[in-house]
This record gives structure tokens, sequence and C-alpha cells, in this order.
């Protein structure tokens, strides 16, 4: 079942049909989102009453488009500040963690491996509760010590983005390892034997090697934190970030604003991800 | 050298420890010990085992645990029957071009967020959807037809959610299988079917086995497809937990359930590496 076996007419055909098939399948939900966000109509759904950009830029109601819809562009912002936050602290910790792993000898070293890796193999929903129990009893322990009650500890923006942090930094620490481990000792040594100190010797020759892999977990955990539902569902306050939005906004019945919104989702996610595919592509 | 090379290692070793202690381990540390309490007045708290007694007493939470366990187990077949003879086209059967684009095209749905994807299926099955209009429309139905909120649309759905975590795994473990390796099996006098028994399949074994992992694992843990897509008695158990934590705010129950969701995961994912001899570290790392 290689093209060198010839094979018989019948199964060579049957079998494209069934990856053409499969691909129908990938694409359809999608493309039926994609398409209902130009509909003329209060529903997402036949009959099609024609194109409109509306859902776009409509300025009133009942049809006001996203960029003129407050509680969505909130929920954009909100998204976006979680993400890069998540972003920028999984990766510091994941390029530290690859740097521990990589380099050093140590007891229990097995252990914490794999003790890195169980975020992975945890529901995101138990993640996010354990967490919100968690951070509660610190806050409840702390009202009953000193009388002081700290908001940052109830559900709201900064759990999500410690409840996100906490299973994507596993995944920051396998792409930049995965990285490191490629990285040819010799040449720092050869920079600290031309008189530079350790931190320089790293700072210029193994951190520019590691680049590419930094800023490609960079883009993976923007990604997968401003998509994240489960664990920011059990966190979330008052500031919704845009997935748990769209959701609420769902449970009440839809409107094509909302495929308009994942449109914009779709290509902007689709061009991030693609320039990460071309950007590691590159020797 | 050796005290800044201590330096440097406790420095590095910090946040490690600082996030999974602070995030992981305690945290979940803090649940057992809440799901092992019982509310017996206002701020006050005896340790029992009550919590877990009710859940395995109570047949609805009974059942939907071992529905939530059985059918997260079928759609993991489910994703790896359709996924296998795809990726097995991407990896051996298209060449150059194609099989790049083929393998982008599986990568890019899944970088657009579960709710969309689930969206695009309301949007498909429900009774106004385009499925519905197109049956009545060939005349194979003569009224508005629902096709959402039943098992098979949430296997539907939960199949299509975690189709790209079989299909990476498997195309790049079917990638490095040599063809000459398939050649000499059909040389020695195999057909498609041995060859494929013996060759293809034990070849594949550690895509397979990391594959069906995460896929059980997303599957168990989904909380969007059952709701959005599964009918009022296809209850899920993450429904279970997230009714207890925020609607009723029964903390002690909720924690119950996590746990027993967390021991049901790592049971089965522990079964799982057993049964084919493999390591967290190699499936995952």
């Amino acid at each position: 079942m290689i093209p060198s076996i010839p094979q018989s007419r019948a199964f060579r055909v049957i079998y494209g049909g069934y990856v053409l098939l499969f691909f129908i399948y990938m694409a359809l939900p999608l493309t039926v989102v994609a398409v209902f966000a130009f509909n003329d109509s209060q529903f997402p759904s036949l009959p099609w009453e024609g194109f409109t950009w509306k859902w776009f830029f409509g300025e009133e109601r009942p049809r006001i488009g996203v960029f003129h819809e407050r509680g969505i562009l909130r929920a954009v912002g909100n998204s976006a500040f979680v993400a890069a936050c998540v972003a920028i602290l999984s990766v510091s910790v994941g390029t530290t963690n690859a740097f521990l792993f990589n380099r050093y000898e140590f007891r229990g070293k097995g252990l914490l491996y794999v003790l890195m890796l169980l975020p992975l193999v945890i529901p995101g929903i138990v993640l996010g509760i354990s967490i919100l129990v968690f951070s509660s009893t610190l806050a409840n322990g702390i009202w009953d010590l000193a009388r002081v009650d700290i908001q940052a500890l109830r559900p709201g923006l900064l759990l999500v983005i410690l409840g996100q942090f906490s299973f994507i930094t596993t995944i920051a620490t396998l792409v930049i390892s995965a990285r490191l481990q490629k990285f040819d000792r010799t040449l720092e040594e050869a920079a600290l034997n031309l008189g530079a100190n350790r931190l320089t010797a790293v700072r210029t020759i193994t951190f520019p090697f590691l680049g590419p892999a930094m800023i490609g977990a960079l883009v993976v955990a923007f990604l997968m934190s401003f998509e994240n539902f489960n664990t920011t569902l059990m966190l979330v306050g008052s500031d919704a970030p845009l997935t748990i939005a769209m959701f609420d906004r769902l449970k009440e019945g839809s409107t094509p604003l909302l495929n308009a919104v994942s449109l914009l989702l779709m290509v902007a996610s689709s061009l991030l991800a693609l320039l990460v595919i071309l950007f590691q592509r590159r020797p | 050298m050796r005290q800044q090379s201590r330096v440097a290692f406790i420095l590095l070793l910090t946040p490690l420890v600082l996030w999974l202690g602070l995030l992981i381990v305690i945290p979940h540390i803090d649940m057992l010990l809440i799901s092992l309490r019982e509310r017996i007045s206002f701020g006050v708290y005896e340790g029992s085992l009550t919590q877990y007694e009710k859940a395995l007493t109570e047949p609805l939470y009974l059942r939907t645990f071992w529905r939530t366990a059985v059918m997260s187990v079928l759609a993991t077949a489910i994703t790896l029957l359709i996924a296998f003879p795809v990726s097995y086209y991407i990896a051996k059967m298209a060449k150059g071009r194609l099989q790049q684009v083929l393998f982008m095209l599986c990568l890019i749905p899944f970088y657009v967020s579960e709710l969309v994807r689930t969206f695009g299926w309301m949007i498909l099955l429900r009774e106004t959807g385009l499925i519905s209009n197109l049956l009545q429309l060939t005349g194979l139905a003569d009224q508005p037809v629902e096709l959402l909120y039943t098992d098979a649309t949430m296997m539907v759905g939960l199949v299509y959610t975690s189709m790209l975590f079989m299909v990476v795994p498997l195309v790049t473990t079917l990638e490095s299988l040599d063809d000459s390796v398939v050649e000499a099996g059909y040389d020695l006098g195999g057909n498609g079917l041995s060859v494929m028994r013996e060759i293809i399949i034990p070849h594949a074994m550690p895509g397979i086995v990391s594959g069906c992992i995460v896929v059980f694992m997303l599957s168990l843990g989904n909380y969007l497809t059952p709701t959005m897509l599964g009918g009022k008695d296809s209850l899920w158990f993450t429904e279970m937990i997230y009714n207890q934590f925020i609607v009723r705010s029964n903390w002690e129950l909720g924690a119950a359930f996590g746990f027993m969701l967390l021991v049901l995961s790592s049971v089965i994912v522990w079964g799982m590496l057993r049964l084919t001899g493999r390591t967290l570290k190699e499936t995952m790392g």
C-alpha cells in the first residue's frame, strides 16, 4: 500500500474519495460559519437573505457590527491581555525549565520531569477548579488572619492568567527543550575559551539559536490562551474573555454577529499559525 | 565556577518549583482535602467521606460518570479509525507539495477556537439548519429535522474536535516508516492485510498510543461539545462539576467529582501506557 506497489483502480478511487470526504468533514463547519457572517438576516441560518457587510461594520441595532459592539470589543481586549501575559510568562518559565532539564543532573530530576508533564493529562476543568479552590482557601486564610480581602485571589483575570499559565508552560517547555537539545554545546565552550563569561556566552550564542523556538512557543501560547475555554470557564470573574463572552451569547441564541467574530478569529489565528509554520520551516 | 553554577542551578529551579508547587501540586492537595470534608453549619466543617458516598450511591452521578467514560473511549476509537487511513494517505501516498498542503489543511482548523467549531456544527445541524434544509429540498424529509441534541451529534462534535491530536502523531510516526520495509513485506509474500497487521500498525504504535491518550483526555474533559450539541439526558461529567461549583456552590461535592474525574483519567492513561509498555515521558515528551 505504497505508491510503488500496484493497486487496483477501484481501491485507489475509493481511498482517494475517502480522503476527500474527510477533508470536506474538516472544512464544513468552518466554511458554514464564515459564509453566514455575510447573511443579511437576524439568524445565522437559511434562507439566504442577501449579502451584507453589516455584521462587521453596521453601526446601529439590530444589525450592529463587530467593530461597533462594545461588549465584544472589550472581551477581545481582555483575551488579548490575558494571552499576552500567559505567553510571556509561560515562555520565560519554559526557557528556564528547558535549561534546567538540559544542563543539570540532580536528584529527583526524573520525578520533576514527570510532574512537569502532568498538566497535559489533567482535564482543563479540574485544573481550573483546583486553582479556584486553592486561591479561595488562601484568600479566606488571609481574611481570617489579617481581615484583608485580597480581590486578586477571587475569580477574575489574574486567576484566568494563572490557570492558563499552569498548563501552557508545559507546552512551552517541550517546544524550547526540543530545540535546546539540538544545540551544539561546543559553540558555547568556544565562546568561553575566547574569553566570554558564561552569561555572555549564553546571551550571544545560545539565545540566538533558541530564538525561533521561543518565538514559536510565544505564538502557540498566545493562540492556546486566546482560545482556551475549559480552564477559563471555572476561573472567570466579571471581565469575560472572548470565548466566554461568545459562549454566553450563544446560549441566548445566536446572530450572524457571532459568525463575523468567528470569521475574524479564524483569519487572525490562521495567519498567525501560518507565520509560525513558515518561520519554523527555515533551517 | 562551581559556586556560580550552583547559584544558576537554584535560579533555574525556583520558577519550576514555584509553578508546579503553587499551581499544580498544592491546589490538587487542597482540592482533595475539601472533597474530604462536610459542612456542618456556617463556616464549620468536619472531615468525612460523605461526598464520595453521595457520588457513589446517587444513581444519576454514577451513571453520568460511567457514561462519560464509555463515550470518551468510544470517541477515541472512532477518531482513531477515521484518522488512520487519512494519516496513512498523508504520510505515505501523497508526495511533495500535496503532502504539505494536506497536512496544513489538517492543522489550520485547530488554531480556531473550539467554540467556533461547535458553533459551525450547530448551524449545520439545527432544525432550521443547512442539513435539515438540504434533506427537505431533496425530498428525503417533508418537515424540518432536528439533528442536534442527540448522542450521535455529540459524537460527531467530539470526534471533530480532537481529530488533529490523532492525525499529527500518526502522520509523524508513519512518515518514519521506510517504504522499503513495506516492499520487503510484499516481496516476502505478504498481502495488504498482513503487511498492515505485521508491519505498519506495529510501527505506528507509539503514534497510536499518544494520539489515543490525548484524544481520550480531551473528550473526557470536554465541556462545550456535550453542552451545546448533546441532548438533555446526555449529561457529561464536566457539566456536573460545573453545576456543583458555579450553580449550586457546593464545592465539597464538586471537588469530589473533580477528583473522581482525575482518578478516572489517570487510571485509563496509566492503563494504556502499561498495556503498550511505554512511559509518559516517551509518549508526551
